[in-house]
């Protein structure tokens, strides 16, 4: 793990903070701030039936580059994207924290999440793996690529509109 | 109790029990769901001889699959032993099934093969239990449709009209052939089957809906059903129908504006469609995709097909993929990616929709006033050369039409 840390700079400590507060800003809805974490070059996806299953084929729950992040996100603060107005009320948990490899600038991150979502629908339990993949810029880490495999989405989901 | 549809369905308004009566959802899995024509899936998503594929008619689980000679059958996912599912992967190629439990075997045009330690039952070739097969499979543009019913209307008289819309979204292929090959996204709606059915072809919602969504990507869908629009919206009969929105397009009379971009991003498939169809090219380059229910459960929406399959009176699972047209990956990679910020549980479209359809049972729940009310354009409506009614592009007609289906099917004498 020190031979990561002497290429990247980020330690697992520096990788955790950063993962919590993503988790954080997810769940109260802070877009905002959500929406500066990620890089220019960002990759947001959610994939459907298979993990493995090749994006520019198949359909994807989302899969959404920057320009649709940032379409996605403006949704959301018009207030009338109905899906989350009024918004879940909901937290997560992130644990199992691995730095799986470092490609060039990239650390390349995955880690288990429980989310459990309430809102008038019902309660919703919604659980997976994350790949992440941060980059350091400047003085900040930024999110280049966030792949969240839910561990039911080979089955029919309900309404994910919040941010996942 | 015998239900007196009659009086739930009225031609301006329905009975809210309708949506919310679990005795009325057993009535309509007999009387529509396992009786009349409903669509599967596509002949695309089993390609090649022994390809078969998992799908859902409501609570049927039934395997589609292609035999050797190229035929597509749609078999019942239940040993004739004990009932066991013969069938547990999604998808896959095989000539046969067997099931796990007791090692009986099954051709994938569902008679039997063998069944092991013969001896049981007096040595081979003795029993002829085959799997259940849904009574009419047909196709029509490559969709696959199952009739439980042994007999009734063929599938062309059961759709009808919707035929030519099914039509009009194969010509957008340089092949002539629509392919449903992108897999599905499943979205699961705590609402009643006819909620979305309803919503399909309803031109009032899109402005409030998905002002969100059009305000913030400066889409011109709203205006499509504006009070300003040429669009229309027709009952197409057999309870289906559809928004026309080809008046609007070819009032704009660009080639490509009914997919929201230009021919200049899509050059090499303008081309080819040019080059195939000559002088008449223009029309479907602006004319695009149809926005059409067939009912009881296939949507066409332009870009996206959804197969709506009723899981519970309150609970609704719409699958939905990307159109894909032969012969044009150029348009295919851009119908895809549309397609997915568009719908599904995440959909910048269909999220809202499905947000309102749970809603609506939810205030179902509430006592009064009893009835839904489908008046909308009832004074303004009239018929069209083809003897269709036709309304406004924001008109209630598809939902009359609709209802005036449903129920010629639900009062059926000899329904039981």
């Amino acid at each position: 793990m020190s031979s990561l840390a002497e290429h990247t700079g980020l330690d697992l400590r520096e990788v955790e903070r950063f993962l919590y507060r993503e988790a954080r800003l997810a769940d109260e809805h802070d877009y905002d701030g959500w929406e500066a974490l990620w890089t220019d070059d960002a990759l947001y996806w959610v994939p459907a039936g298979s993990p493995d299953a090749d994006p520019q084929r198949l359909m994807s729950v989302i899969y959404d580059n920057r320009s649709r992040i940032r379409t996605r996100i403006s949704q959301l603060k018009t207030g009338k994207r109905y899906a989350q107005s009024p918004p879940s009320n909901m937290r997560r948990l992130i644990s199992n924290i691995e730095v799986v490899a470092v490609e060039g600038a990239d650390t390349v991150v995955g880690a288990n999440f429980l989310l459990i979502e309430s809102r008038e629908r019902g309660t919703t339990m919604w659980a997976g793996r994350t790949t992440y993949r941060l980059r350091r810029v400047e003085d900040d880490i930024r999110l280049a690529y966030k792949k969240v495999v839910l561990v039911d989405s080979a089955e029919a989901l309900s309404t994910l509109a919040f941010l996942i | 109790m015998t239900v007196q549809y009659s009086e739930l369905i009225q031609p301006e308004r329905v009975h809210g029990s309708l949506y919310t009566d679990p005795s009325i959802f057993a009535e309509e899995l007999d009387r529509i769901w396992y009786r009349t024509w409903v669509c599967v899936g596509h002949a695309s998503e089993v390609a090649r001889p022994g390809d078969y594929v998992r799908k859902k008619v409501a609570a049927q689980d039934v395997i589609m699959t292609r035999s050797t000679d190229g035929e597509i059958s749609l078999l019942l996912n239940r040993c004739a032993h004990r009932g066991n599912l013969v069938c547990e992967d999604e998808r896959g190629n095989s000539g046969s099934f067997r099931c796990p439990y007791h090692g009986w075997t099954y051709r994938n045009t569902g008679e039997m093969l063998g069944y092991p330690y013969n001896q049981g039952y007096g040595g081979k070739g003795k029993l002829s239990l085959g799997l259940g097969r849904v009574p009419r499979v047909d196709t029509y543009q490559g969709f696959v449709f199952a009739s439980f019913a042994a007999d009734g209307p063929s599938l062309k008289e059961h759709l009808g009209a919707a035929a030519g819309e099914l039509d009009r979204l194969a010509r957008l292929s340089p092949e002539g052939e629509v392919e449903l090959t992108a897999g599905w996204l499943k979205h699961r709606a705590k609402a009643n089957w006819k909620l979305l059915v309803e919503n399909e072809t309803d031109g009032y919602h899109p402005q409030f809906v998905h002002g969100s969504v059009f305000s913030v990507t400066g889409s011109h869908i709203g205006n499509l059903y504006s009070d300003k629009s040429t669009a229309v919206t027709r009952d197409l009969g057999g309870g289906h129908s559809e928004n026309d929105l080809r008046p609007e397009f070819r009032r704009m009379g660009t080639p490509m504006t009914w997919f929201g971009t230009s021919e200049a991003k899509v050059p090499e498939y303008v081309a080819k469609m040019r080059e195939l169809h000559g002088k008449q090219a223009e029309e479907i380059l602006i004319e695009g995709a149809p926005h059409v229910m067939v009912f009881p459960n296939l949507f066409v929406a332009e870009i996206s097909v959804f197969m709506i399959q009723p899981t519970a009176v309150d609970e609704t699972v719409q699958n939905v993929t990307a159109v894909q047209l032969k012969g044009a990956p150029e348009m295919n990679r851009r119908l895809l990616s549309q397609c997915v910020g568009s719908v599904g549980p995440a959909g910048m479209l269909l999220a809202d929709d499905s947000e309102m359809y749970e809603r609506n049972q939810r205030g179902m729940a509430a006592r009064m006033p009893e009835w839904l009310d489908i008046r909308r354009g009832v004074g303004r409506e009239r018929v069209d050369e083809n003897g269709f009614r036709v309304g406004a592009a924001n008109d209630e007609t598809g939902m009359r039409g609709f209802w005036s289906h449903y129920r010629s099917l639900m009062e059926r004498e000899d329904a039981r």
